[in-house]
């Protein structure tokens, strides 16, 4: 039987829990909303960015979304903000902001 | 028809993994389990079976090797003894609790120190909480019977869990005796192929095995896989009833041998309890009431139904082959008088410690210890309650 | 055990001393009896005592004990006897069989006044003059067999053919040698067993 984790959570009984906690799907975490963690939050500014790429691969959390060889907006559903991105960017187009503020 | 042969219980475990023709198996060699991995990859190099065989470099990687070809959906198991049983203990755990229906063939012999490579049955119960099946042999032809009865119960939907399956070291497994086999058809129709429902290499359909769980959720998983081996019992009663329409051979959680009119009962495990059958055997023609309660499935343990075997008798004698070091007596001799108070049945119950590290018993041994259960009871001699056989 | 026969072998390690007891549960097995063949283990060293056994018997064997009270003591190397107490617990109405050119009298002292049947075979040289080497533990196997009585000489020889064209598959040209180790070594004995029986009739 593959069980739809989606409807196991912390207050599930033991008889509603996968044999072995076994997960019965793929790419799970993506359900699993990390950035609401965030306590800081990286703004990208788009003007100065020179799409070298570097932020991409060193991003934990995969939340710099990469088409056509340029990176796209942040994804703030998984992005915890540790600021890795920041550091790495030659530019200044990545900036830290104090909060949890979906780069507003 | 059965086939009339002679043969090592190393040589029926072995003669039985062919039959029943395992995808993997990744081994390591320890006396005296050493022969069954060797026979086997004899039988795959002469194309007698196609089994995967995996030479690996410790039992730690044996046993990693074999969880990780069961969860990928293959038919996996390993065999050990002694310290390659106490390197696997990590992985013991993960296998069971990662619901892996694999199979080890123990071949029991002690654990290190004084190092020793004779019996007893330390290695086995050293892993009893580890939340495997156990399963123990009187002979090579238990041995043989048990192995093919392995994976129908452990890969049970109610069970999926890993099995031991156990047998006394040189004792049995250097013995040649008379075993009757079964044809290699009748036993692949027995067991059938494995075919389970999730698993790794299974295109369209991922899974993820064994993931880190926060308390939340451990707990209820750890209570699962106990109704699982809980369910395990009814299974292996099945199991041993199909069984028995194959080869005419029964079998139960234990055995009772002349225990119906019993005074006095010993309760053991593996090759010895044939040597107390024998003296229950010489000391019923003195019309003495004794008899033997042979324990053939250790885990699940069967506390409820061993009360219920011993609540008419006047004592019984709990014979461990492991010293447990709680300064209370053996394994056996811990959980049986756990059953009998839970189940408020109030026998005399004694505990011996035999067999050590490959130290024989004898029938006399077990008269003595059906003798002194008579004095206890009928003189009100008194013995002492956690004693050691044939101590000099 | 009640029916049945129990016999000891006394080697050291390497000699065959397990090899012959394992074959003689063999051999046994094909005239339908039920049957053990046992060693008894330490640390595996060449030229090491050691222990082997055997119960033949028409009833099934559940005994899993070593033997203390054997039929039958069969010694493979006779510097054992110096060091061994072979005789322990060999039944008077029993036989010790052993490796040695010297004659039974000569033995004698070395078997702690044991005072049942004592049978000797120059198994050494019965071997290096059928197989060109020293290997024992076949013509002591026909020896064990000839005193215990297993069975008929015939069907014994029979079954050994048969198992020695399986186990030397391979190198069919030792066959007949050590048909001939089995045959002699047999005789030796079964010579003895009649002036035996001659004697005490």
């Amino acid at each position: 039987m593959r069980t739809d984790i989606t409807k196991i959570n912390e207050k599930s009984s033991h008889t509603e829990l996968t044999e072995g906690l076994m997960v019965f799907a793929g790419g799970t975490s993506k359900l699993f909303q990390t950035g609401e963690w965030r306590t800081n939050t990286p703004v990208f500014h788009e003007d100065l960015c020179k799409q070298c790429l570097l932020c991409a691969p060193v991003c934990p959390d995969g939340s710099i979304p990469v088409k056509d060889s340029k990176r796209g907006a942040f994804d703030y559903d998984h992005c915890k903000g540790c600021g890795i991105c920041e550091r790495v960017c030659p530019f200044g187009a990545i900036e830290m902001k104090e909060g949890n503020t979906n780069g507003n | 028809m059965a086939i009339k042969e002679r043969m090592s219980g190393n040589e029926a475990v072995a003669y039985a993994i062919r039959q029943v023709n395992p995808d993997v198996m990744p081994a390591f060699p320890i006396t005296p389990s050493t022969e069954i991995p060797q026979m086997v990859s004899t039988y795959i190099a002469n194309g007698e079976m196609d089994t995967e065989f995996i030479p690996v470099e410790s039992e730690h990687s044996s046993m990693s090797a074999a969880i990780g070809a069961e969860a990928a959906g293959a038919r996996s198991l390993t065999a050990t003894s002694s310290a390659g049983l106490a390197l696997m203990w990590e992985e013991l755990l993960l296998a069971a609790s990662n619901r892996m229906p694999l199979a080890l063939t123990l071949v029991n012999r002690t654990l290190s120190g004084p190092i020793n490579i004779n019996c007893d049955h330390s290695d086995g119960m050293g892993a009893r909480d580890t939340g495997w099946i156990q399963i123990y042999a009187e002979n090579n032809q238990e041995a043989y019977d048990n192995f093919i009865q392995a994976y129908p119960i452990a890969e049970d939907a109610r069970v999926h869990l890993p099995i031991m399956v156990c047998q006394d070291g040189f004792i049995t497994s250097h013995a040649v005796e008379n075993i009757e086999l079964l044809e290699d058809e009748l036993v692949k129709d027995f067991v059938g192929e494995y075919e389970p429902e999730e698993y790794l290499l299974n295109p369209g359909k991922p899974i993820a095995v064994g993931p880190y769980s926060i308390s939340n959720y451990a707990m209820e998983a750890k209570k699962n896989q106990e109704i699982a081996l809980e369910n395990s019992k009814e299974v292996i009663l099945e199991v041993a009833e199909k069984f028995k329409k194959l080869s005419g051979r029964g079998f139960g959680l234990f055995e009772e041998y002349r225990t119906e009119d019993a005074d006095y009962i010993m309760l053991l495990m593996g090759s010895a309890a044939g040597t107390a059958k024998q003296a229950v055997d010489e000391m019923r023609e003195q019309g003495k009431k004794v008899g033997v309660l042979k324990l053939r499935v250790f885990r699940p343990f069967p506390a409820k139904e061993i009360a219920e075997a011993l609540k008419n008798c006047k004592a019984v004698a709990i014979l461990d082959r492991c010293e447990s070091y709680n300064g209370n007596g053996g394994p056996l001799g811990s959980e049986v008088t756990a059953g009998l108070f839970r189940y408020k049945v109030m026998i005399e119950a004694v505990n011996y410690i035999y067999g050590l590290a490959g130290r024989d018993f004898t029938v006399s041994d077990a008269v003595h210890v059906f003798e002194e259960l008579a004095d206890a009871v009928e003189n009100g001699k008194e013995v002492e309650q956690f004693q050691y056989i044939r101590l000099r | 055990m009640k029916n049945g026969i129990e016999i000891r072998w006394h080697g050291r390690g390497g000699q065959g001393a397990k090899t012959a007891a394992l074959l003689l549960a063999d051999v046994a097995f094909k005239t339908g009896q039920n049957v053990q063949g046992f060693p008894e283990y330490g640390p595996e060293r060449m030229g090491a005592p050691i222990t082997a056994y055997n119960r033949i018997s028409s009833d099934k064997i559940r005994v899993h004990s070593n033997i203390y009270h054997p039929d039958y003591v069969v010694v493979v190397d006779e510097t054992l006897l110096a060091s061994v107490d072979v005789t322990a617990g060999l039944k008077k109405t029993g036989a010790i069989i052993i490796n040695t050119p010297k004659s039974k009298e000569e033995v004698m002292d070395e078997l702690g006044g044991y005072e049942g049947r004592v049978y000797t075979v120059d198994a050494r040289k019965i071997s290096v003059e059928t197989l060109g080497k020293n290997f024992p533990n076949s013509p002591m196997l026909a020896a064990a067999v000839a005193v215990s009585d297993i069975m008929p000489r015939d069907k014994f020889i029979h079954e050994m053919r048969a198992s020695y064209e399986h186990k030397f598959a391979k190198k069919p040209e030792v066959i007949d040698g050590n048909m001939k180790a089995l045959e002699r070594a047999y005789d030796v004995v079964e010579e003895a067993i009649e002036e035996y029986n001659q004697m005490s009739a």
